[in-house]
């Protein structure tokens, strides 16, 4: 049971409140604000109380999402529905920020209105909400034709052999009936999170594969779709089909409206997609990479002059050569005290800087292809510097994503929609890894 | 917010509002209106307003309706006679044929939170109830608990509870649900609402066509439902199976909650549901949102307190990732050190080497608390790597060490000889307070292991004066006490010069009467401070016994699944072992709690097959020996057994298999020999002694218990006599 939900900006301005039970006074929010501020980060944030009131709370978009209750509740029930509530604000306004949940308030309201009822979750299904949404959404940036030209963060290959514009799926699930009307379309993304460490000599020491196909539809009616996964998916530890290129997940687990008749002998999805989005699949693997680990790092740490630690690092990417990896950034923790750094990259498009709050220099590279071997030395001054200093050098860790890649290897045979609609509807399939963590020793 | 010129701004919108031209174009109002509500939102009273709010409530346009039905809404309770001229409006719409607008109009009517508005609402709910639309059911269930709480000591109207006991029936999933909440805040003066069994198997059965929170929801009411007979309850447990592998955390959480509810009687059930909810749990932990992966690190715990072993092959899962919050990384590591075993303890303690060198001071120092844990176990590989850790040079890391140093050596005396030499061979100060009363306990306790000791002391004798803490000048003033009385020589000249210092010069009043303290005992004789001051050096339980004890799920199961294992905890196990340092005295109290809870599971008229024992928390040596000698004896009698002769572990852990803790035995061929047991059943505390002289044939049992419970006694002797012969026959 919910008391109070409402939303702030990370500054704390009041961006959406409602009371549902008139059981507490709205200074709960200042309540609020003061006691998230005012933690000291060791602390457990997610839930807080004060006077017998719990504050529970995510971050979505830079904003705090809060509910208030004076009852012992499910905290996933809760957690689960800010989130849902975060994403099905998302559907609805096009993209998440603290611009575009102020410039659709009134839309937001009408939503909250519908999803709880004195503090009880009455629906959160977009088929269901839709009848009653009638507010229209303000998309905070228009949809032009210079986007258009825009090539995408994802590569799409469907039939079309077009490719999808990466701000194609950020726009509000409703407004189809305005100008950009004809826009019927339907996205599905296989997203896998890639948490890997890699010890100090290479070894793969842990890997795990957190992957989710979703689906986001933009057609006011949809009726059943199939998805073709690999045929020769497997699942589970023992059961293994076809020869060694097969692909594994650990285990899986569908959305409830997911129909797996065919699922056993064919590996289809058959679903009939609501409006917006929805995960249909998540699969995790797990202690196995059935690939190489995309980047292999070989660092070397040397103490130069007395007061000067020269890193020398030689990053290689293991993908295949026709990919690519975008937005790699390094973190390497630097010894405390260091003031100053020189580098030698190479190539112009990298950059690197040293971050002395958090002891560490962060190394840059916008596009990484496959196959490729990159290598930078890093100079860092560092005042008092003695042998025991060098320990600090490491873990190195990395952020990147992978667009048209997938670990695990699975793969979306074909996306049919039956019975066959008329040529308006484009169908899109984009594959993306992000590395969730990614931790290489030195 | 008071927003500068906000008194004009409302003024300007009353203007804009009452503008006849504005009215007629309908655009420009509405854009009117949805900036009051902004005003609204962002906190500005425009409840001033209300009177042309109301008169916007007249229109055909939905999202007008809605934003003004908010506005009134919202200071309804503030001008209850202008709302009273809404009230019109809204009944008129109660009638419109437009499903939504019907429902619209009910649900904000129920919103208006003044006194007297029942008058009003209970005929427009009364009729919706029969609606023949869902949406309007809904809202109205819903409007019988609002009203119910406009009105809370009035008598409950048995002709609505009624018609809510039929709406279970209502073929919408939403209104079923719906009235169960309903029901549950109108009757919660009479405990609820009653889940008989024809209600909680339509409900079984029409768990499919509900919503995942609709779902949830259920299945913490059916926690209310006490199944008949066996066969029944694997029945329920049955229908529920799907829902442990749910793609829904929170219904997997609810279905688990249940099962170990319904099964508690059921040992293997609960097991089976906990290892088959392990992966989903698991996959909460490396959900997404950051939050949930909390929740579900919490919940893993509250598992592992019962089932150590469930995620011991997942550890890697809960290696922290490197963009974590510290929140999560602290229950990762709190987590990993619960996992650790024989094979992975290298790869586990290499990960949580390096977390130490970590850029949060607070991470860092936890991470090396969590390497100390384990070195309780695993001392040998833990000490290299702290040891090594005190070559970086760093404030909070040398300190984390040297705090975590000590309570290693509180808690396992064998490396005190390892942790003496470390500390010997040369440790930076610690700046901190904490860290410096650390270094002093080592130096006070062990002082005679450590050469260079006494010269450290003095060191901080001579800055005394710039030392700002008092909590440190008391350690110092103990540790010097204690190094004065197994090293005199050296000693007490910086002895005197301290304690002149602490009673002459120091504003501090409890560090000065600490020092009279000592003063006046040093006075009566070293053998006499002796006695006072020196106590155990180490943590006297029997360490052989302080494995971690598997609690039975019952001790958690209320609590999962609530805000309980979430809420912060302000202090880690690691300040708890400081505390238990410096007072080595238990409260016997204290640790009977634990066991007091089972009084809940089975009342005193329980017949004695009910009666179950358990382990409960350990005692420790000092209470139990207080204890045993506060009690009477309230038992004996000859077991008719003879002592078993097999190895003291064998029977130790068969002793445990029947939770009955041993606390102590003399050796196997002493004569007399003795033995202390104990164990806890039904709130309960059994102390038990067995005995066997030079000439008896058999074992003499002698119990002592608090509080007194005959029926606990009698159980606790034939389990016992049942395990003594079981070893005799062996």
């Amino acid at each position: 049971m919910i008391s109070q939900i409402f939303i702030l900006s990370s500054k704390g301005d009041h961006l959406i409140y409602k009371d549902f039970r008139g059981e507490e006074s709205k200074d709960a929010i200042n309540v609020f604000y003061e006691m998230v501020t005012a933690l000291s980060g060791n602390q457990p944030p997610v839930v807080m109380s004060h006077k017998g009131l719990n504050f529970i709370h995510i971050r979505q978009g830079g904003l705090y999402w809060v509910a208030s209750t004076n009852t012992n509740p499910s905290p996933f029930t809760i957690i689960e529905f800010l989130n849902r509530l975060a994403a099905l604000t998302k559907d609805y306004c096009g993209s998440l920020s603290e611009k575009s949940v102020r410039m659709n308030f009134a839309l937001i309201y009408e939503l909250l209105d519908e999803m709880v009822d004195f503090g009880y979750i009455q629906t959160t299904s977009t088929d269901i909400l839709k009848n009653f949404i009638q507010t229209e959404a303000v998309s905070s940036k228009p949809f032009s034709l210079f986007d258009l030209s825009n090539v995408g963060l994802f590569g799409a290959e469907t039939q079309q052999s077009k490719v999808a514009p990466s701000v194609a799926a950020s726009r509000p699930i409703m407004s189809s009936r305005g100008e950009q009307g004809g826009k019927n379309e339907i996205f599905v993304d296989v997203i896998e999170r890639l948490s890997v460490v890699i010890g100090s000599k290479g070894v793969l020491m842990k890997a795990d594969i957190q992957g989710e196909i979703r689906i986001k539809c933009f057609l006011p009616t949809c009726s059943e779709m199939r998805i073709g996964l690999n045929e020769e998916l497997s699942i589970g530890k023992s059961e293994l089909k076809g020869y060694s290129s097969a692909v594994r997940v650990d285990e899986c687990r569908f959305h409830q409206a997911v129909k797996l008749d065919e699922f056993d002998t064919f590996r289809i999805l058959k679903v009939c997609p609501s409006q917006g989005e929805q995960t249909v699949m998540q699969y995790q693997l797990c202690d196995e990479l059935p690939c190489a680990p995309p980047f292999q790092l070989f660092p070397s740490v040397e103490k130069d002059y007395v007061n000067r630690v020269l890193i020398f690092l030689k990053l290689r990417c293991d993908l295949p050569p026709k990919s690519t990896a975008l937005n790699v950034s390094i973190t390497v923790p630097v010894p405390k005290g260091s003031t100053s750094m020189s580098q030698e990259l190479s190539s112009p498009d990298q950059t690197a800087e040293l971050q002395p709050k958090n002891k560490a220099l962060l190394w840059e590279i916008p596009r990484f292809p496959g196959g490729a071997q990159l290598s930078a030395l890093f100079k860092v001054d560092v005042p008092g510097l003695s042998s025991a200093s060098l320990l600090e050098v490491g873990p190195v860790s990395m952020s990147f994503e992978l667009p048209k890649q997938t670990c695990t290897g699975l793969q979306i045979r074909f996306l049919r929609l039956s019975p066959t609609q008329t040529g308006l509807s484009q169908r899109w399939v984009r594959y993306v890894t992000h590395s969730d963590s990614y931790t290489i020793r030195i | 917010m008071p927003y500068f010129g906000s008194e004009e701004m409302v003024k300007e919108l009353k203007r804009a509002l009452s503008n006849p031209h504005v009215q007629s174009d309908r655009l420009r109002y509405k854009n009117y209106i949805t900036k009051v509500i902004r005003y609204m939102t962002q906190g500005l009273d425009v409840s001033s307003l209300f009177m042309d709010m109301v008169k916007a409530s007249a229109t055909v346009d939905i999202v007008q309706k809605k934003l003004v039905y908010l506005y009134m809404c919202t200071y309804a309770s503030d001008k209850p006679d202008l709302a009273l001229l809404a009230i019109n409006t809204l009944r008129k719409d109660c009638a419109d044929p437009n499903p939504m607008v019907r429902g619209l109009a009910l649900r904000n009517m129920c919103n208006f939170r003044m006194p007297g508005m029942t008058e009003y609402i209970e005929q427009p709910i009364v009729a919706a109830l029969r609606d023949k639309a869902s949406y309007v059911r809904r809202v109205a269930v819903l409007g019988c608990a609002k009203m119910h709480s406009l009105q809370p000591n009035t008598e409950i109207d048995g002709r609505i509870v009624n018609e809510l006991y039929a709406l279970l029936r209502d073929p919408d999933p939403v209104v079923v649900v719906n009235c169960l909440r309903a029901l549950e805040e109108i009757l919660k003066d009479e405990g609820g609402v009653v889940i008989n069994k024809p209600i909680a198997h339509h409900l079984l059965n029409r768990m499919k066509e509900l919503d995942s929170w609709a779902q949830s929801e259920v299945l913490n009411f059916l926690l209310r439902y006490h199944p008949r007979s066996d066969d029944e309850l694997f029945d329920i447990l049955s229908l529920l199976d799907s829902f442990l592998q749910s793609s829904h955390a929170h219904v997997v959480v609810s279905t688990l909650r249940l099962f170990l509810h319904l099964a508690s009687a059921h040992r293997a059930v609960q097991a089976d549901a906990l290892l088959r909810t392990s992966a989903p749990l698991l996959a909460t932990c490396s959900a997404v949102s950051r939050e949930l992966r909390f929740a579900g690190l919490c919940h893993v715990q509250q598992v592992m307190r019962s089932q150590p072993g469930l995620f011991a092959t997942h550890y890697k899962r809960f290696f922290c990732g490197y963009s974590e919050p510290s929140y999560i990384k602290f229950r990762k590591m709190e987590i990993l050190v619960e996992l650790v075993n024989d094979e992975n303890v290298s790869l586990v303690l290499e990960e949580l080497r390096s977390y130490c060198t970590d850029v949060s001071p607070e991470l860092a120092q936890a991470a090396i608390a969590a390497i100390g844990r384990i070195a309780r176990t695993y001392s040998e590989k833990c000490l290299d790597i702290l040891t090594g850790l005190l070559a970086l040079k760093q404030d909070h890391i040398t300190s984390a060490v040297i705090q975590t140093f000590r309570d290693l050596v509180w808690f396992c005396p064998q490396s005190t000889a390892a942790v003496c030499q470390t500390v010997e061979a040369g440790v930076d100060r610690p700046q901190d307070s904490e860290g410096k009363q650390a270094l002093l306990w080592l130096l006070g306790a062990h002082g005679d292991q450590m050469g260079s000791a006494p010269y450290v002391m003095e060191g901080y004798i001579d800055g005394l004066k710039t030392e700002l803490s008092s909590t440190v000048k008391m350690e110092l003033l103990t540790a010097t006490v204690k190094m004065f009385l197994c090293r005199p020589a050296e000693t007490q000249d910086m002895l005197g010069r301290l304690l002149h210092y602490c009673i002459e010069e120091e504003s501090d009043v409890c560090v000065r009467d600490r020092a009279l303290l000592y003063y006046r005992l040093l006075q009566r004789g070293a053998e006499e401070t002796r006695r006072v001051v020196t106590g155990p050096k180490s943590d006297p339980s029997m360490s052989v016994l302080t494995g971690r004890q598997e609690e039975p799920i019952s001790e958690w199961a209320s609590t999962f699944n609530t805000l309980g294992p979430l809420a912060g905890r302000d202090s880690c196990p690691q300040t708890d072992a400081i505390s238990a340092a410096d007072q080595p005295s238990y409260s016997a109290g204290e640790e009977l709690l634990p066991g007091s809870e089972d009084v809940t599971l089975s009342g005193p008229g329980d017949t004695e097959e009910e009666i179950s024992l358990s382990l409960g928390a350990p005692l420790s040596h000092e209470s139990f020996e207080k204890m045993w000698l506060d009690l009477e004896i309230l038992h004996r009698q000859a077991l008719g057994v003879s002592r078993p002769r097999t190895a003291p572990d064998t029977l130790q852990a068969s002793l445990q298999l029947e939770k009955i803790q041993t606390l102590a035995f003399t050796p196997a061929d002493t004569v007399p020999w003795k033995a202390y047991i104990y164990t806890r059943s039904t709130g309960t505390l059994i102390l038990a002694e067995l005995l066997q002289g030079a000439t008896d044939e058999s074992l003499v049992l002698s119990v002592k218990q608090q509080p007194v419970n005959q029926h606990a006694i009698r159980r606790f002797v034939s389990v016992l006599k049942s395990v003594l012969q079981t070893l005799n026959l062996e």
